[in-house]
């Protein structure tokens, strides 16, 4: 068991009730872009007024990963790429259950591509936070399917010779109910678009491009991490309006930021339920608190 | 009704209402049942892109509170092994049925193999100790799923259930017992407050008792090591007190869960030991072999892992030889030759899957052992 010394007569943060004070200090470099993400979210969970216990954080393998081991709700740290199905699952048990994933660029779009394409086309009922960090920081900083053509990571030494994906364009191309993009810069925009991706009913999904300064940053001679995270920012460009498809992602050129998906489609359990309603009881007979046993 | 439709009601009687999975011969069947029935229940069945996302799924499921499964064959139990890991780690309930055909690779779809015992004990990576079953028939196929889902929710794991394509693609009777008369156990759940409640400490048998999503815990589950309070505890001594957990849950119940069906041991010379279809070919040889009056007996394994290791070493030394009947080259009998220790000669029948073992080629194994040959 880790043991910490309870550190006294320190007043408690607004965001302690949603935090597992008791794991704090977190693991993340100074400078990196998670903990905006994290506060971003927490704030937008509290602004829903949802009850705590209603809520549940499903996250993957990496630096993002861990922001489901900080969150007081119930949380679940699952292997790398895989948390799209196990949330999937979790979700058809429980549809009661928000549910929020939150990963890296590396972890919903490599290893985990095919389960983001399939979960966002069945319109999963959940939430999805992916924090682009334009590398794999984990491990400490190589190619990932997000690194810009031409930029330097621990396995791309001379630029990396891949051209990176565009997730907000992916995502939306897969059916997702909700599509935007922000830098992590833009606090108050990211917030609001958290807030309206959790209220939205059906696949929605908010990408946040944040500085990685230990790794992506320092490779690629950007400076310090306020010096990225205004890098980021200059080259942001707001374009609501949009088809997904022109939302640039291109750090040399432009970022294009804003909302560029808000629609209404059929849930995975509304379709379900449609086909099978000639012979579906109640969901709550799923349950095992409603079944015999001891 | 066969064998995989068997695995499908012996699931529902016992409390699934869960299934994600993906379509694979010779498994194909228990995914088409589910499809079928769940809905009738109030029950979920989702098609997952592949083996790995199913599996995550059912973890998922689990967490959620619902009983759940997958079923598969063997390029889809390869894909499994990654979160099979993930549900030992965190501790998860949950059955995996493999419906075994021959391999390596695609290998022969249609045809029957046991050649994937060793995978279900040791695929994932790192130590751990599992519980995996072999049914016979159909008839077994029920039963033993209801016990899979039991023994899951009780010691906290996936089980894994090992049938192949000759007991999942055979029709036979199949005696669905009523609602009273099936034995259900569910998981153990927190009886102490949020504050007090460690989600990893367990009770004097070994076992946590679970908390749900959703039940008011907020929980924290990780695939890393942890502690008692699932917090990630990232040294040795955290790994030691974890695993040492993990697998004597399992090691000090194993009398709890070992199960054997034993024919004519009491006197017997030549001992067959087999588990699955081989079991059934085993049968018709070793009755063949005491018309001939040969003393020959039969183990069955009903659970092939943990492995009967008392048993085998209890009967070794008053056997003049011991026979591992199995549809592979040679995997369950390592264990077998371990356990017997030299006390008497061991030997193997089988093959390398792709069709079953003739009785006959068992019976000339046990004729030539009772001749003192092996």
């Amino acid at each position: 068991m880790t043991t910490s010394k309870p550190v006294k007569n320190i007043p408690s943060h607004p965001m302690d009730s949603l935090l597992r004070t008791e794991r704090i200090p977190h693991i993340w470099c100074p400078g990196c872009g998670i903990g905006t993400v994290f506060s971003a979210v927490i704030a937008a969970i509290k602004n829903t007024g949802w009850d705590p216990n209603s809520i549940a954080m499903v996250s993957g393998i990496g630096c993002t990963g861990r922001m489901a081991g900080y969150i007081k709700l119930d949380s679940f740290h699952t292997t790398h790429g895989r948390s799209l199905p196990f949330a999937t699952g979790l979700k058809l048990a429980r549809p009661q259950t928000k549910v929020i994933v939150v990963s890296g660029d590396g972890d919903l779009f490599a290893i985990g591509g095919n389960h983001f394409i399939h979960a966002a086309r069945r319109n999963m009922d959940m939430t999805v936070i992916c924090v682009n960090n334009l590398n794999y920081g984990m491990t400490g900083g190589q190619q990932a399917p997000s690194t810009p053509l031409g930029a330097k990571t621990t396995t791309s030494v001379s630029g990396s010779p891949e051209e990176p994906f565009n997730f907000s364009y992916l995502a939306s191309a897969c059916g997702a109910t909700y599509v935007a993009r922000w830098t992590a810069m833009q606090v108050r925009s990211l917030r609001s678009s958290i807030s309206e991706a959790l209220e939205k009913r059906g696949f929605s999904f908010v990408e946040v491009i944040t500085p990685c300064p230990s790794s992506f940053g320092r490779r690629n001679r950007m400076g310090s991490a306020l010096e990225m995270l205004k890098f980021y920012h200059g080259r942001s460009v707001i374009r609501g309006d949009i088809d997904p498809k022109d939302a640039a992602m291109d750090i040399d050129k432009e970022i294009v930021v804003g909302k560029f998906v808000d629609i209404e489609r059929p849930t995975f359990l509304d379709h379900y339920e449609k086909f099978n309603r000639p012979q579906m009881p109640q969901w709550r007979s799923m349950h095992p608190d409603n079944q015999k046993g001891r | 009704m066969n064998g995989d439709e068997a695995c499908c009601e012996g699931a529902l009687a016992v409390g699934c209402r869960f299934f994600a999975g993906y379509p694979i011969t010779p498994a194909t069947e228990i995914a088409e049942a589910m499809s079928r029935r769940l809905p009738q229940l109030g029950g979920i069945y989702i098609q997952m892109e592949d083996e790995i996302a199913s599996m995550a799924a059912i973890l998922g499921a689990s967490w959620g509170g619902v009983k759940s499964m997958t079923s598969t064959s063997g390029p889809g139990f390869s894909l499994m092994m990654e979160n099979i890991g993930l549900g030992i780690c965190t501790e998860t309930p949950c059955v995996v049925c493999n419906v075994q055909r021959a391999g390596p690779s695609t290998g022969l779809p249609t045809a029957a193999g046991q050649g994937d015992m060793m995978q279900a004990r040791w695929g994932s990576h790192g130590h751990y100790e599992i519980i995996a079953l072999s049914p016979s028939s159909p008839q077994e196929m029920f039963d033993m799923t209801i016990r899979a889902f039991n023994l899951s929710e009780y010691y906290r794991l996936p089980v894994i259930i090992l049938a192949d394509e000759v007991v999942g693609h055979m029709n036979e009777r199949v005696i669905i017992p009523r609602e009273d008369d099936i034995e259900i156990i569910n998981r153990r759940k927190p009886t102490v407050s949020r504050e007090d409640y460690l989600p990893y400490e367990a009770d004097a048998d070994g076992i946590s008792p679970m908390a749900n999503c959703g039940d008011g815990y907020r929980i924290h589950v990780t695939g890393l090591t942890h502690d008692e309070r699932g917090y990630p505890a990232m040294n040795a001594k955290a790994q030691e007190q974890m695993v040492t957990r993990l697998v004597g849950k399992i090691r000090n119940n194993r009398d709890k869960i070992i199960s054997t069906k034993n024919f004519y041991l009491d006197d017997a010379e030549v001992v067959v030991v087999s588990y699955g279809i081989s079991a059934r070919s085993s049968m018709k040889a070793v009755r063949d072999a005491r018309a001939e009056g040969i003393k020959a007996g039969l183990i069955k394994l009903e659970t092939i892992w943990p492995f009967p290791e008392e048993l085998i070493r209890s009967i070794a030394p008053q056997a003049k030889a011991m026979i591992m009947a199995e549809l592979n080259g040679g995997q369950m009998v390592l264990e077998m030759e371990r356990c017997v220790g030299g006390a008497c000669p061991v030997s193997l029948v089988g093959n390398y899957g792709g069709a079953i073992l003739h009785p006959n080629l068992i019976l000339g194994a046990i004729s030539k052992a009772a001749r003192g040959k092996t």
